[in-house]
C-alpha cells in the first residue's frame, strides 16, 4: 500500500493521512486496490499450502523444506485451507470485488460508487472474514480440516474432523465474506444501473461490467440458502442442533444441496468477470470491433439462468434419485452450450483482426486455450454415468483446476497487466511479463495434465499417502511430475511480483491511453484522481468501435463526439 | 457500421431511487435466505420417519395464538401504507402518527412471540430436543430478528419526521424493508406452525 501511497503523493490534490486515504478511504479505486492486495497476500497463503500437500504427495512422509513432517490432520487442513481461500480470499475479491469496484465507476463514466460508505464497510468485512480465518491457524487443533465443501457430519462433529475451533471459525469467516460481497455486489448493481455516463445506454456497456453485474446478480441469488445452511451447521457445531445429524431426524445430504445450490452458481460468478476482463482484452488488442456484442449479453444471462439448474451433478453418488440425477445430467450438458457459444464468438473476434501479443494479449489468448480443456473434460464429470466411475478422483481435480486456474489466475493476469497503467499510471516490463507468461502456463499445464492421468488410473483425491495403495504405486512417477510443475510454477512467480512493484515507481509512464482503447476508464488521467474526471464524460457510441472505416486513427473512444473524427483521444486527458 | 447519435445525449434519470433500489437488491437475497431456510425445513420434513417429526411431550406449536399475532403484524403493514400515502401529501403531522402506530404494532409482534418462546421454552422445547424444535426456533427466530431491526429503522424514520428531517429516500428504504419482514410471514406462518 505504501508504493501507492508514494505514486499518489506526486499528485497531491487532496492532503489526507495516510490512514485516512487508503485504509478508511471510500474511493472506488483504492478500495479495488485494497481488495486486490488482500486477495494477492491470501494467494501466497493458498500457494503456500498447496506447495507443502503436494511434496507430500510426491514423497510422502519426508520432510517439506520450510514445513517439517507433514501428518495426516495437517494434510487435511492444508488442502481445505488450499480450497477455501483460492476461492473465496482469492478468486471472488480479485475477480469480482478489485476488477469490479476499480473498473465500474471508471467505464461507467461517474466519480464513485453510489454507496461508497456501504463500499467501504463491505472491504472491512472482508479483511475482517480473512484475518478470522488466518486466526484459526492459531487455535487448538489447527485450521479447519473438514474439506472446503464442508459436507457433514465431517463438519459438524468435531471428533470427525478434529478441529473444533478450525470449523467453526471457518464458517465464520466464510459467512463474514458473503455479507461483504452481498453489500458490494449490491453497490455494484445500483451503481450500473443509476450512474451511468449521459448517452450511456444499456447496450454501450463494456462487456467487463455486464459480466462483474451479471454475476453480482448470481451472487445475491443464490448465497442465501447457503447462509441458511451456515447457520444451521454452525449451529450443529456449537449449540446441539441436529439438522444434519440423521439420529435426530436431521438430513445430511440437505446440506449438500444449500452448498452446492451456491457452489455451482458461484463457478459463474467468477467465470463471468473472467470472460469480461478477456473481451475487453481481446478487442484491444486484435483492433477490431467484439463479434456479437448482444449475443455475449444474452448468452451470459441464459448461462446465469442455467447455473442454478445444474447443482446437484456433485451429488451423482450421494444417493440422490437416479432419475434427478438424469435431469441434472441433462441440464449440466446443456449449460455447456452458451459457454462454447461464448467461446466460439471470441475467436470470431480474433479471425481477420490485427493481432498484438502483448503480455494482456498473451494471458487472454491463454484463457481460451485452457478453459477450452477444462470444458471439454467438464462433459464426462456432468454425465452421472461416467462420473460415477471419475468421481472424487484427481480426474475430477484436474478439471476443476483447468477451469478456476484460468479463471482466478489468467484472467486475473490479463486483466492486471491490460489495466496496470490505469492503476498506477506507469507501464509494466513487457519481457519480463512474457517470461512470467510463458512459465506459468507451461508449468500449470505440466501439473495438471499428469492428473488427469493419475485420476482416470484410479487415483483417489482425498488420499494423505499413496504408499499405503501399491496398486496404484505406478503412478508415482506422475505424481512426483504434478509436484515438480508446481515447483517451477511458483518459481515463476516472484518474476511477476518484481515486475509489479517495480513498475509501480519504475516503470515507463503510461500516459491516458496506452493501449489506445476506446472505453471511458482510458480518457481518465493515469492513475485517475479522486473523482476520476477532470470533467464527466458523455458517451456517443458503444465501446467497442475499433478500426472504423474512413477514421483515421483504428480506434474511437466513448467519450469523442462524432463530428471531429479525426480527433486523437490523448488531448482528452 | 452503426453512425453514432448527433447532438447532445439526453440526462440520465433513475427509474427507481437508488436508496430504494438497493434495498430491493438486498430484499431479493434475503427472500433467498428465507427460501434457503424453508426449503430446508420442507426437505427435512418430508424425509423424517413420520413419528420423529414432533416436539418433546406432546407440546404442539401455539398455531392459534401466532394468528392473533399475525394479524397485528398485518395491521402494522396496512398503518404503514397509510402514513405512506399522508407522507406524499405532505400531511407530516397525520404521517408521523401513523409511522408511530405502524412502528408500536411491529413491536408488538415481537414481544407477543416473544411470550410464547417463553411457554414453549419453559415446556421443555428447545433447540436440542428435536429437529422440528430447532427449525422452528431456528426460522421464526430469524424473522423475528429482522424484524427488530426494521423497527429500529423505522423508529429512526419516525424521530426524523417528527423533528422535520426525515429524507424521502431514507423513509422509503425502511418502508421497503418493513414491507417484506411483514411479507414474509405468511409464509413462514403456514409452512410451520402447520
Amino acid at each position: 500500500m505504501s508504493a501507492h501511497a508514494a505514486s499518489h503523493a506526486e499528485h497531491g490534490h487532496h492532503e489526507q493521512g495516510f490512514v485516512r486515504k487508503y485504509l478508511l478511504s471510500t474511493d472506488h479505486k483504492v478500495i479495488g486496490l485494497q481488495y486486490l492486495f488482500t486477495g494477492m497476500l491470501m494467494a501466497l497463503i493458498g500457494g503456500f499450502t498447496v506447495y507443502v500437500f503436494r511434496m507430500q504427495l510426491a514423497f510422502p512422509g519426508e520432510e517439506v523444506p520450510l514445513w517439517g513432517r507433514v501428518t495426516a490432520a495437517q494434510y487435511n487442513a492444508l488442502v481445505t485451507t488450499h480450497g477455501s481461500v483460492m476461492i473465496f480470499w482469492v478468486a471472488m475479491p480479485v475477480l469480482i470485488a478489485a476488477f469490479g469496484n476499480f473498473l465500474i465507476p471508471l467505464m461507467l463514466g461517474c466519480d464513485d460508487m453510489v454507496f461508497p460508505r456501504l463500499n467501504r464497510l463491505s472491504y472491512q468485512l472482508f479483511l475482517l472474514s480473512a484475518l478470522i480465518l488466518i486466526a484459526s491457524f492459531f487455535v487448538p487443533g489447527g485450521p479447519f480440516g473438514g474439506a472446503w465443501t464442508a459436507y457433514p457430519p465431517l463438519s459438524a462433529d468435531p471428533a470427525y474432523n478434529a478441529t473444533p475451533w478450525g470449523a467453526t471459525l471457518w464458517l465464520i469467516a466464510v459467512a463474514l465474506e458473503f455479507v461483504a460481497f452481498l453489500l458490494g455486489g449490491i453497490n455494484f448493481i445500483t451503481t450500473a444501473m443509476n450512474s451511468r455516463a449521459p448517452g450511456m445506454k444499456m447496450f454501450d456497456v463494456p462487456i467487463v461490467i455486464w459480466m462483474i453485474v451479471l454475476a453480482s446478480l448470481v451472487f445475491m441469488a443464490s448465497v442465501g440458502p447457503l447462509i441458511a445452511g451456515a447457520i444451521m451447521l454452525l449451529f450443529d457445531q456449537r449449540f446441539g442442533t441436529g439438522f444434519f445429524n440423521p439420529a435426530t431426524g436431521g438430513d445430511p445430504v440437505l446440506w449438500q444441496h444449500l452448498f452446492w445450490f451456491f457452489g455451482h452458481p458461484e463457478v459463474y460468478v467468477v467465470l463471468l468477470p473472467a470472460l469480461g476482463i478477456v473481451a475487453e482484452v481481446m478487442t484491444t488488442f486484435s483492433r477490431k470491433k467484439l463479434f456479437a456484442y448482444r449475443t455475449v449479453i444474452f448468452t451470459a444471462i441464459a448461462t446465469s439462468i442455467i447455473s442454478f439448474f445444474v447443482w446437484a451433478h456433485h451429488q451423482f453418488v450421494a444417493g440422490i434419485d437416479p432419475r434427478m440425477a438424469g435431469l441434472f445430467t441433462v441440464t449440466t450438458l446443456i449449460i455447456s452450450v452458451p459457454i462454447a457459444e461464448m467461446m466460439f464468438i471470441y475467436i470470431a473476434t480474433l479471425y481477420g483482426g490485427s493481432i498484438r501479443f502483448t503480455t494482456p494479449m498473451l494471458w487472454a489468448l491463454a484463457f481460451i486455450a485452457e478453459f477450452l480443456i477444462g470444458g471439454v473434460t467438464g462433459i464426462y464429470l456432468g454425465a452421472a454415468g461416467s462420473d460415477v466411475y471419475f468421481h472424487d478422483t484427481y480426474f475430477v481435480l484436474a478439471h476443476f483446476h483447468y477451469t478456476f486456474f484460468p479463471i482466478a489466475f489468467i484472467a486475473t493476469f490479463a486483466g492486471l497487466t491490460y489495466w496496470f497503467p490505469k492503476m498506477f499510471g506507469r507501464m509494466m516490463d513487457e519481457r519480463l511479463g512474457k517470461i512470467h507468461f510463458w512459465g506459468t502456463i507451461i508449468a500449470f499445464n505440466v501439473i495438471f495434465i499428469p492428473l488427469f492421468l493419475t485420476g482416470a488410473g484410479g487415483d483417489h483425491r482425498r488420499i494423505f499417502d499413496y504408499s499405503l495403495f501399491p496398486e496404484l504405486a505406478g503412478l508415482q512417477g506422475l505424481r512426483v511430475l504434478a509436484t515438480i510443475g508446481l515447483l517451477v510454477l511458483i518459481a515463476f512467480q516472484p518474476i511477476f511480483i518484481y515486475n509489479f512493484i517495480n513498475s509501480m515507481f519504475r516503470g515507463k509512464v503510461a500516459g491516458a491511453n496506452p493501449w489506445r482503447a476506446n472505453t471511458l476508464e482510458w480518457a481518465a488521467p493515469s492513475p485517475p484522481p479522486h473523482g476520476n474526471f477532470p470533467e464527466m464524460p458523455v458517451v456517443y457510441r458503444g465501446p467497442y468501435e475499433y478500426s472504423v472505416e474512413g477514421r483515421d486513427e483504428d480506434y474511437w473512444p466513448q467519450h469523442v463526439p462524432p463530428d471531429d473524427p479525426k480527433r486523437p483521444a490523448e488531448q482528452v486527458a | 457500421m452503426p453512425m453514432a447519435l448527433v447532438g447532445e445525449p439526453p440526462k440520465r434519470r433513475a427509474a427507481v431511487p437508488s436508496g430504494v433500489l438497493g434495498m430491493l437488491l438486498f430484499v431479493a437475497a434475503e427472500v433467498m435466505f428465507f427460501a434457503g431456510l424453508i426449503s430446508a425445513f420442507t426437505i427435512t420434513r418430508a424425509g423424517a420417519p413420520p413419528l420423529a417429526w414432533s416436539l418433546p411431550g406432546g407440546v404442539v406449536l401455539p398455531a392459534v395464538e401466532t394468528a392473533f399475532n399475525s394479524i397485528v403484524l398485518m395491521m402494522s403493514g396496512v398503518v404503514l401504507v397509510v402514513a405512506h400515502w399522508r407522507l406524499r401529501r405532505g400531511e407530516d403531522a397525520k404521517a408521523a402518527r401513523a409511522l408511530l402506530a405502524a412502528t408500536i404494532l411491529g413491536a408488538a409482534f415481537v414481544l407477543l412471540q416473544g411470550r410464547e418462546w417463553w411457554g414453549l421454552l419453559s415446556r421443555g422445547v428447545t433447540m436440542q430436543t428435536s429437529t422440528l424444535g430447532a427449525f422452528f426456533y431456528l426460522i421464526v427466530g430469524t424473522h423475528a430478528l429482522h424484524a427488530a431491526c426494521a423497527i429500529v429503522g423505522l423508529g429512526v424514520a419516525w424521530w426524523r419526521l417528527r423533528r422535520g428531517a426525515l429524507p424521502a429516500g431514507f423513509f422509503y428504504t425502511a418502508e421497503t424493508f418493513w414491507y417484506f419482514v411483514v411479507a414474509i410471514w405468511p409464509v413462514i406462518y403456514f409452512r410451520v406452525y402447520f
